[in-house]
């Protein structure tokens, strides 16, 4: 069965995996959007840079990142400089490792959902008095929908899953930095087979169940609505 | 009349170049006609705020859209038009009803469903309200595009081949309503296409445009009749008539319509006595003699006056003729022409073997 501290590594598990999908959310969006529609010769270098995690070994990473946020990284002088803690092995560093480190789970999709979209129905919204604003959460999100959905989905399940980058960044620590991968990691160095086997079939069951929800949407729904 | 319509273009492409200057009405339906890459749907564009010109100025109804010069240049979403795109260009995610609201919610209007009533009759899209555009077929698709840029009630409406993308049958459905606006509309409206029967169907003023430049702007029946204008040349150049129906002649299947120069004989139309219509007439369909001829199968024999005659085009000749007021366009032989001695000035007679009515 599950003890207590399988129970918080999963608790903390969701925890990071939400807040990064809404930050990811919040930055992606713009970024997909301008990288759908820029004519800006960065645009190969920009697309490059956001999928770079998804070919990188994760503890190439985490390593970078470690550098970074540790007291002489570029990341760690400007934590120094407004007062607060650096980041390595806190939770707000575990969280910005993971935004990085799935932020192409969550570009990707949305950027192939605005680029198929087109741009006359935003020429349309706007001879209709719409401007850019309204018209991108009344035309763009709801003709995006299905893109967003993938977008969550796979942004979430993929920082649940991760453990490179916590392993370099977010050690061990409990309640803090230690997550369902680590918890199993744990578990396995330790030879206690039993109580890896029942959290890595929760974390199979959750992936499986998610993954078939991703594809009943998609379909249902084409990942894509031609206008019409 | 209030003040016209002032749009001057000038757009520099690598590979099109775009350099108009138009004056047009403030009433009826101005058509910009000409080839397909002539740059007609960018200068409706450039009205729309779609694209950008480099040097532009417009000006509608006394208000300025765009002056290059005063580095103004109002955003589409702020300019009071109404556009219907060549494809309709529905919101997928709405359904009909949705997308006739989406405008009328935006300039803050009641979305009192009443008020959009007379446009959904017009259109005859009433029924269709509570459907997904994806259930619609395109002719209606179309009418649905029209009627949401019509129930913002706007200042100018733009229409960028709005039929081109639909079948022969869509577009003999649509035409009918295109026609119906015509005769309820208060706005100008600008209207791209490269239908030569859509010209004689709907427009009032003509614009002809050809590799980014216009080459005649005026009214249909002079623009129609330009000698120096190759569509003149064309095996299709005709002319529109405005005129109404007086008489049926039932027995022969026959009904008579009057036009500024007298009457015509057409075959029988469906309509009531006093209907006002278009009757275009091919320049193919016309011959000329010298003399009345006093047999002949032809039933519109019609006194006329020679006022332009072409140059030679491979044997062939077009003479523009005046009967009254009323300007006739006819292909002849060069040969013809030379027998009959045809000159300027001169009386003669038209022949004209057919006709069609255009609304």
């Amino acid at each position: 069965m599950l003890a207590n501290a399988d129970l918080d590594a999963l608790f903390l598990t969701f925890k990071v995996a939400s807040i990064s999908t809404v930050l990811m959310l919040l930055l992606g969006t713009p970024l997909a959007w301008w990288l759908a529609r820029t004519t800006c010769s960065w645009k190969s270098a920009i697309n490059a840079i956001v999928a770079l995690p998804l070919v990188l070994p994760p503890t190439v990473l985490g390593f970078y990142l470690l550098v970074l946020m540790g007291p002489s990284g570029l990341i760690g002088e400007l934590t120094t400089w407004i007062g607060v803690d650096t980041l390595p092995f806190t939770f707000p560093g575990i969280v910005l490792a993971s935004v990085l480190y799935s932020m192409p789970f969550v570009v990707q999709p949305l950027q192939t959902a605005f680029a198929s979209i087109g741009e006359h129905p935003l020429e349309a919204a706007a001879t209709l008095r719409a401007g850019p604003l309204d018209t991108f959460f009344s035309v763009v999100v709801p003709l995006a929908k299905p893109g967003f959905l993938t977008a969550i989905i796979l942004g979430f399940t993929h920082t649940v899953g991760e453990f490179g980058v916590v392993l370099m960044i977010g050690g061990n620590i409990p309640d803090k930095t230690r997550v369902v991968s680590m918890q199993i990691y744990n578990h396995v160095e330790a030879l206690e087979y039993n109580e890896a086997h029942w959290l890595a079939g929760c974390l199979l069951l959750f992936s499986f169940t998610v993954l078939l929800l991703l594809y009943t949407v998609s379909k249902t729904q084409p990942n894509v609505q031609q206008l019409k | 009349m209030t003040q016209p319509i002032i749009a001057r273009f000038k757009l520099d492409y690598d590979n099109f170049k775009l350099d108009i200057d138009l004056a047009l009405p403030s009433t009826g339906i101005t058509i910009l006609f000409g080839p397909s890459g002539s740059g007609k749907t960018t200068i409706l564009r450039c009205v729309a705020g779609l694209q950008k010109a480099q040097h532009g100025f417009l000006q509608i109804n006394g208000k300025l859209w765009q002056d290059s010069e005063k580095n103004l240049f109002l955003p589409t979403h702020k300019r009071p038009l109404g556009y219907v795109f060549q494809e309709a260009n529905l919101f997928p995610h709405l359904t009909v009803s949705g997308n006739l609201q989406f405008g009328l919610k935006r300039i803050k209007k009641s979305c009192n469903a009443n008020d959009l009533q007379p446009i959904l009759e017009l259109l005859g899209i009433d029924h269709l309200l509570n459907r997904l555009p994806e259930r619609l077929s395109g002719g209606e698709r179309q009418r649905v595009a029209i009627a949401r840029a019509l129930a913002l009630d706007p200042e100018i409406l733009l229409m960028d081949e709005p039929l081109a993308a639909l079948d022969y049958k869509r577009k003999q459905e649509i035409l009918p309503f295109l026609s119906r606006l015509h005769q309820h509309l208060a706005i100008p409206v600008l209207y791209v296409t490269h239908s030569q029967q859509e010209v004689a169907q709907l427009a009032d003023t003509l614009v002809i445009i050809e590799d980014g430049k216009s080459l005649a702007i005026g009214p249909i029946s002079e623009t129609l009749s330009r000698l120096d204008i190759s569509l003149t040349q064309d095996r299709e150049a005709n002319t529109v008539w405005p005129a109404t129906i007086i008489e049926h002649e039932i027995d022969y299947h026959l009904t008579r319509v009057d036009f500024i120069g007298g009457t015509l004989s057409l075959p029988m139309i469906d309509a009531a006595i006093g209907t006002k219509l278009r009757v275009q007439i091919f320049a193919r369909d016309v011959s000329i003699t010298l003399d009345l001829p006093n047999t002949s199968s032809i039933l519109n024999i019609l006194p006329a006056r020679i006022i332009e005659l072409s140059d030679d085009n491979n044997g062939q000749r077009v003479v523009k003729l005046e009967i009254d007021k009323q300007i006739l366009l006819a292909h002849i032989t060069l040969k013809s022409s030379l027998l009959l001695n045809l000159q300027t000035d001169m009386s003669v007679y038209v022949q004209i073997k057919g006709t069609s009515i255009v609304n």
